[in-house]
C-alpha cells in the first residue's frame, strides 16, 4: 500500500517535471545550435535585443533609484495607510497584462487623463520607447519593492538606533548600515524585477505597439516572427530562456553566498530588551 | 565633566516613566524588574524615544519640552551600549569602533584589549569580546555621558564574573557620568556604589548598597536585595521589644518599633540553622522542614518553610542537611527589621 503510494507520488512528480521542461528543451532541440547563433544575427533579432536592453536598463535604473528609498520608507516608518500602500504594491503582480496595457493607455495615452498635459509640452508617450519603459516599470517594480521592503524590515532596528547614537544622521545610517545589510535581499529583488521586465509582453504591445527598432522588444519579436521566420522566433526564445536561467541561478545563489560569508542577514540571535 | 541631569515623563504601556535624576562622576545603577521603564529611560536620554515632557542636559541642553528643544540622537554626545550590543555585523571590529570615532581608534582598541581582534567581524566574537567592542565603539566617540543597558545580561555565568570586575574598574577610571540599568541587584552593586531602585517608572529609593540594605524604603526593595519578607501583625511588648504574629501563627520578636499590619525583613545571612533550638542569644526560633537546598559557590541557600537561610557549604555538610528533614532556623531580634505597613 505504502509502496503504491510512493510510486504514484514519483509518477506525478515525473509528469509535472516533464511537462515543465519538455517545451524548454524543445526550443534547443528543434534547430541546431549553429542555426540559433545565425538567426540571432538577423536584423530583427538584433534590433529587438537593442530595444530590450535599452528599455530594460532605463526602467531598471528608475526602479532602483525610486524603489530603494520607497522600500526603506515602507519598511521602517509607521504611518496611517501604510498597510494599504503595501497591499497596493502587489496589485500589478496579479493584474492581467491586458488590463495593465489599457490602464497605462488610459493614464498616459493621447486620450488619457495625463495625455492632454503631456501633449501640451509636446510630449507623446504612447507607442514610443518611453511607453516600453513605463510598461516595464509598471509590471516589474513590485518585484523589487516587495523584496526591498522585506530586506529592510529584516535589518535589526537596534543597529539603526546604534548608528544614530554614534553620530550618524538618518542618511548616513541608511547608507552605511541599512543599505549594506539589505543588499543581498535587494539584489534578489533586482534580479527578479529585471527578469520580469525583460519578458514583459502584454502591457507593452497594447501601450507601446511593436515597431521594429523602436518598441519591438525580444518577446514582441518572437510574436512578430512567428509567421515570418519560425526559426528566428525559436532562437530569440532560446536566448530569453538562457537569461531566465541566469537570473534564477543568481537569485538562488546570492542569499546562500552571502549567508556563508560574513554578511549575515540575521546578525545575532534576536533578543528584546525590556 | 558636566553631570547628566534629567527630569522627564514618558508614557509606557500601563504606567508612565516619571523620573528626576542627576548623575555626576559617580556611576549610578538603576535596578528594577523588566518592564519598569529602564530601557525606555536610556533611550529617552539618547534621543531614541521622545518623552511626553521634561528636560535632559549634559553640559548643553538635549531636551527641553517647554522651550521646544529636542536634539536628534546624532547630536547628543552620548555613548549607548545596547543590551545585545547591536554591533554592525558587516563591519570589522575596527570599523565598528571607528564608525562614530572622533579621531584615531588605536588607543581605544588597546585600552579595551581588543587590538588583536581589529580585523574580525562581530558574528565571530564571543560574548565578552562583543561587549568590549560595544564599549570601545561607544567610548571612541568621546561621549559626555555613558549609558549601559543590562551590561551583563547577555553574558554566560563565567564570563560575567570576569566582566564585572574589569567593568567596575573601567567605569571608575573613565570618570564619565555613567547611567546603567539592570534587573539584577547583584550586578548593580558589583559595578557601582550608588544604586537606585526603579519600580513601575518611579524611583523608589536611591542610595549606597549599604543604605538600601539597612533601611530599604519598601518591601519591594528588601525583596530585590534578597531578604526574607514575612507579613503579620505587630504589637508593642512591655520589655521594649515588638512582637509580630505572622500569618501562620509563628511569633517573632523585633527590636524595631511598629504596630498593626507590618512587613518583617530578615536577611538570609542573619539566619542560623541547627538541629535543635539551642541555648544561644537568638530570640527567634522557627521550627521547619528543609524544602530546598541550592548550592551557591561556597554557600548553600536553604529554604525552611517561608524562610530562606544562607549558610556556608561546610556548615551544611556538618549539619547533614537533607530535604524533608526537620531543622530550626534562628535569628536575633535585631536581625528582624520592620518595614511598616505593606
Amino acid at each position: 500500500m505504502r509502496r503504491a503510494f510512493d510510486l504514484s507520488l514519483a509518477a506525478a512528480g515525473a509528469i509535472v517535471l516533464a511537462f515543465l521542461l519538455l517545451p524548454l528543451l524543445a526550443l534547443f532541440l528543434r534547430v541546431s545550435p549553429a542555426t540559433l547563433v545565425h538567426e540571432l544575427g538577423s536584423k530583427v533579432a538584433r534590433d529587438a535585443l537593442v530595444v530590450s536592453l535599452e528599455t530594460s536598463a532605463i526602467a531598471h535604473a528608475f526602479i532602483l533609484a525610486l524603489g530603494t528609498p520607497a522600500a526603506y520608507l515602507l519598511a521602517t516608518r509607521r504611518f496611517r495607510g501604510r498597510d494599504l500602500v503595501v497591499s497596493a504594491i502587489d496589485l500589478p503582480l496579479v493584474l492581467p497584462p491586458a488590463v495593465a496595457g489599457i490602464a497605462l493607455l488610459a493614464a498616459f495615452g493621447s486620450r488619457g487623463i495625463l495625455g492632454g498635459t503631456l501633449s501640451a509640452f509636446g510630449l507623446s508617450v504612447a507607442f514610443t520607447q518611453a511607453a516600453v519603459v513605463l510598461a516595464v516599470i509598471f509590471v516589474a517594480s513590485p518585484f523589487y519593492l516587495r523584496q526591498g521592503i522585506a530586506a529592510f524590515a529584516a535589518v535589526d532596528r537596534d543597529l539603526l538606533a546604534a548608528s544614530r547614537t554614534l553620530g550618524a544622521g538618518p542618511f548616513r545610517t541608511f547608507r552605511r548600515v541599512a543599505l549594506p545589510l539589505a543588499a543581498p535581499g535587494l539584489a534578489v529583488g533586482s534580479s527578479l524585477a529585471f527578469a520580469r521586465g525583460l519578458g514583459e509582453f502584454g502591457a507593452t504591445i497594447m501601450f507601446a505597439g511593436s515597431l521594429q527598432g523602436q518598441t519591438q522588444t525580444l518577446p514582441l519579436a518572437i510574436y512578430a516572427e512567428l509567421d515570418q521566420d519560425f526559426d528566428a522566433a525559436i532562437a530569440i526564445g532560446a536566448l530569453l530562456v538562457l537569461v531566465s536561467i541566469a537570473v534564477l541561478l543568481a537569485v538562488k545563489l546570492l542569499p546562500s553566498w552571502t549567508r556563508s560569508g560574513s554578511i549575515s542577514p540575521v546578525p545575532f540571535a534576536p533578543s528584546r530588551s525590556s | 565633566m558636566d553631570p547628566l541631569r534629567l527630569d522627564l515623563t514618558c508614557p509606557l504601556r500601563s504606567f508612565a516613566l516619571e523620573l528626576a535624576l542627576e548623575v555626576g562622576e559617580e556611576p549610578l545603577a538603576l535596578v528594577g524588574p523588566s518592564g519598569a521603564g529602564k530601557t525606555t529611560l536610556l533611550r529617552a536620554v539618547a534621543g531614541l524615544v521622545r518623552p511626553e515632557r521634561g528636560w535632559i542636559s549634559a553640559g548643553e541642553t538635549w531636551l527641553d519640552s517647554q522651550r521646544g528643544i529636542d536634539l536628534p540622537p546624532e547630536r547628543r554626545s552620548v555613548g549607548l551600549v545596547f543590551q545585545d550590543y547591536a554591533l554592525f555585523p558587516h563591519l570589522s571590529v575596527e570599523d565598528n569602533v571607528r564608525f562614530g570615532a572622533s579621531g584615531a581608534v588605536g588607543e581605544t582598541l588597546e585600552r579595551l584589549g581588543i587590538r588583536d581582534l581589529a580585523g574580525v567581524r562581530p558574528p565571530e566574537l564571543s560574548g565578552g569580546e562583543r561587549q568590549r567592542v560595544a564599549l570601545a565603539r561607544a567610548l571612541a566617540r568621546e561621549p559626555s555621558v555613558l549609558l549601559l543597558d543590562e551590561p551583563l545580561a547577555a553574558l554566560d555565568a563565567r564570563t560575567r564574573v570576569q566582566v564585572r570586575s574589569y567593568l567596575r574598574t573601567l567605569l571608575r577610571e573613565l570618570g564619565l557620568p555613567t547611567l546603567l540599568v539592570t534587573h539584577d541587584y547583584a550586578d548593580a552593586v558589583a559595578l557601582v556604589s550608588r544604586v537606585g531602585v526603579l519600580v513601575e517608572g518611579r524611583l523608589v529609593q536611591l542610595g549606597t548598597p549599604k543604605e538600601l540594605l539597612t533601611s530599604p524604603a519598601t518591601p519591594f526593595v528588601a525583596d530585590l536585595i534578597g531578604g526574607n519578607l514575612l507579613f503579620g501583625r505587630a504589637a508593642r511588648r512591655g520589655d521594649g521589644l515588638t512582637e509580630v504574629v505572622l500569618e501562620d501563627g509563628t511569633r517573632v520578636l523585633s527590636t524595631d518599633e511598629g504596630s498593626g499590619e507590618v512587613a518583617l525583613l530578615v536577611y538570609p545571612w542573619e539566619i542560623t540553622l541547627s538541629r535543635t533550638a539551642g541555648d544561644d542569644s537568638s530570640r527567634n526560633h522557627v521550627q521547619g522542614v528543609v524544602e530546598e537546598l541550592v548550592p551557591l559557590a561556597n554557600r548553600v541557600r536553604v529554604r525552611v518553610g517561608s524562610l530562606t537561610a544562607e549558610v556556608t557549604a561546610a556548615s551544611a555538610e556538618r549539619l547533614g542537611l537533607k530535604v524533608g528533614e526537620g531543622v530550626v532556623a534562628s535569628f536575633k531580634a535585631t536581625g528582624a527589621r520592620l518595614l511598616g505597613s505593606r
